[in-house]
């Protein structure tokens, strides 16, 4: 019952969908990549039939589009056939950009808790801080990345710390908000109780304001590892750093090497939705430890 | 009381007001009895207008009453209970509880409060919601659950400690947030329509259960219900109120034995006492149309 639900309710749909992907996208290099094939005969004087074409249209070095299992033939090769410290291994690569995505990511999680924290416990920062917190999201990333980068090189910061930054600068944001949100969730009456025990303010937030809290924290905490990553790559791309997807993605950019772009864009898809996992499991089990309905 | 000696600084004119004010609260009655309400007034400003919810109060619960407000719904009894829990600040007239302001007494954490709905945190079990004002106040473990096992019983939910409050029916979780009020040693419990959610005989049982609990701990309890037999089975004074503007028509001391069972609602003293709160009930709304 239990698995034939589970094949029923998840593996078909997704399946269905993930065959239409591929499906459409088979369509795609067709079309996109045949121009190529058409000029190259061209050039050497040659007719060359439609049924000619789709072959190699799948079988280019630098395609337009890839084809579906170039990609996957990319990211095999560079994952389980290089070792995990060469340069040329995807994993090294997501792992150096990962490193960062955690740092920044634990680091944006307690600056918007404690940003948080101040927000709902003084008026003060409220009316001042808040209007500063939107603000600072109102400006594009990719504006402010490559000042972020060089500054800290010139003070001599480099490597991890100032693409965590990066990370931090997007990730914090929804937990902000949401850690608002969650503060000011308990209900009035909640609060009366703690309120005819004479509780102090900090028995008041540990024991009423911070569980209230839970499920607002892991909703942004989903959004801010998501856009950690985001973060974090597009702080490898000012500085032509030398590692991490986001060197990945330069490198084959500048090269034309569009398999090496999709393998490295498939590997950053894969690692966020790792990531957002993780994240919904730590959610579902403090949820249950809490005490939530099943 | 702690008697200080009173300093004359006639230049000081406000210190010497609040001091004669203590002075007079010393040698009236209001130093002895639990609840002192004098003219007391409470009027809400709200974006419709003032809406007064309390106007010139005057009542006094002395020690070990067991107090029912009645009255139609609006009138301010939560209001009144909000009053003395300093959960409100009276916008006229005085109040003290144990002699002292609410805030005071607040803070001396005298009384419990049971409020109209359970307000359990869904994220602790039942005993762990018992256990929630002992922590703060500073039990030590083994005082906690002993306190818990103790209250638990109390209201007939032994075996229920470890469930959260989504498995219980909504009378056993009003019964677990009587339970909580208990846990700790305030004199003074305030309660709101605790048992308006339950059905007859678990109200029954709850009232004996109450009357039994306050006979042994000689607490006072100030109490809201809209049903004038439980006011008048529980109740040595019962305060009727009348809506809008928020007044008390009458208060009525009882006197039924404090020791009760439940059969002494069908004696004619008690049906007598009834008939004199539907009275004032009436009369309450008359005054209103
Ligand atoms: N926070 C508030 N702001 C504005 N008006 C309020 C507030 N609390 C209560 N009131 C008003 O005060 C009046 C008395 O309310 P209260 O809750 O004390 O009534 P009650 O006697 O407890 O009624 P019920 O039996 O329905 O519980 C009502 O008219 C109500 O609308
Ligand atoms: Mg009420």
């Amino acid at each position: 019952m239990e698995r034939e639900s589970f094949l029923r309710d998840r593996l078909i749909p997704i399946g269905t969908v993930i065959v239409a992907i591929v499906a459409i996208w088979y369509v795609a290099v067709i079309f996109l990549n045949a121009p190529f094939e058409r000029d190259t005969a061209a050039r050497n004087g040659e007719t060359i039939t439609f049924a000619e074409i789709v072959p190699k249209t799948m079988a280019q070095e630098r395609p337009v589009l890839p084809a579906p299992h170039q990609v996957a033939a990319e990211l095999w090769d560079t994952t389980v056939n290089k070792a995990v410290t060469s340069k040329r291994s995807l994993v090294y690569h997501a792992w150096v950009t990962l490193s960062a995505t955690l740092l920044g990511f634990a680091m944006g999680t307690v600056l918007g808790i404690l940003l948080a924290i101040g927000i709902v416990h003084n008026r003060a920062m409220d009316r001042s801080l808040m209007p500063w917190v939107i603000a600072s999201q109102t400006i594009p990333i990719l504006a402010i990345a490559p000042m972020i980068i060089v500054v800290l090189n010139a003070i001599g910061l480099s490597g991890l710390l100032p693409k965590a930054l990066i990370s931090t600068y997007l990730s914090f944001f929804p937990v902000v908000v949401g850690m608002v949100k969650g503060l000011r969730s308990p209900e009035q009456i909640q609060l009366d109780l703690m309120h005819t025990y004479n509780a102090s303010s900090a028995q008041t937030f540990w024991k009423l304001r911070w569980p209230s809290s839970m499920p607002y924290l892991f909703t942004s905490l989903k959004v801010a590892v998501a856009i950690s990553l985001v973060g974090a790559i597009v702080g490898e791309l000012p500085t032509g750093a030398v590692a991490g997807l986001g060197a990945r993605l330069l490198a084959g950019s500048y090269y034309g090497q569009t398999v090496q772009i999709w393998a490295a864009l498939f590997m950053a898809a894969g690692v966020a939705a790792l990531l957002v996992v993780i994240v919904g499991l730590a959610h579902s089990a403090v949820l249950r430890r809490m005490g939530a309905r099943a | 009381m702690t008697t200080k000696p009173i300093a004359m600084h006639p230049t000081d004119m406000q210190s010497l007001s609040e001091r004669s004010i203590e002075s007079t609260e010393m040698k009236s009655p209001a130093a002895s009895s639990v609840v002192c309400a004098t003219n007391l007034g409470l009027t809400f400003e709200t974006t419709d207008g003032p809406v007064t919810a309390l106007s010139d109060v005057n009542l006094t619960v002395e020690k070990g009453d067991f107090v029912s407000f009645i009255g139609p719904s609006g009138c301010g009894k939560t209001t009144f209970l909000r009053v003395i829990a300093d959960l409100e600040k009276p916008t006229s007239g005085t109040i003290t509880v144990n002699g002292m302001t609410p805030e005071q007494a607040r803070h001396k954490r005298a009384y419990g409060y049971v409020f109209q709905a359970a307000a359990l945190y869904p994220w602790r079990t039942i005993e762990k919601n018992i256990a929630l004002p002992l922590e703060i106040m500073g039990y030590s473990a083994a005082e906690q659950k002993e306190r818990v096992a103790r209250t638990l019983d109390l209201v007939s939910l032994t075996g229920f400690g470890k469930k959260y409050p989504w498995q219980l029916s909504g009378g056993m979780q009003q019964r677990a947030s009587i339970a909580r009020a208990l846990a700790f040693d305030a004199d003074l419990l305030l309660m709101d329509e605790p048992f308006g959610a339950l059905d007859e005989i678990v109200r029954d049982h709850l009232n004996e259960a109450l009357l039994k609990l306050w006979a042994q701990t000689n607490k006072t309890i100030c109490f809201v219900t809209h049903s004038i037999p439980e006011a008048v089975y529980l109740s040595t004074k019962i305060v009727v109120m009348s809506p809008r503007p928020g007044r008390v028509t009458d208060v009525i001391e009882s006197t039924l034995p404090r020791e009760r069972p439940l059969d002494i609602r069908e004696t004619p003293e008690f049906l007598e006492i009834a008939h004199r709160v539907r009275e004032g009930l009436r009369a309450g709304h008359s005054y209103d149309v």
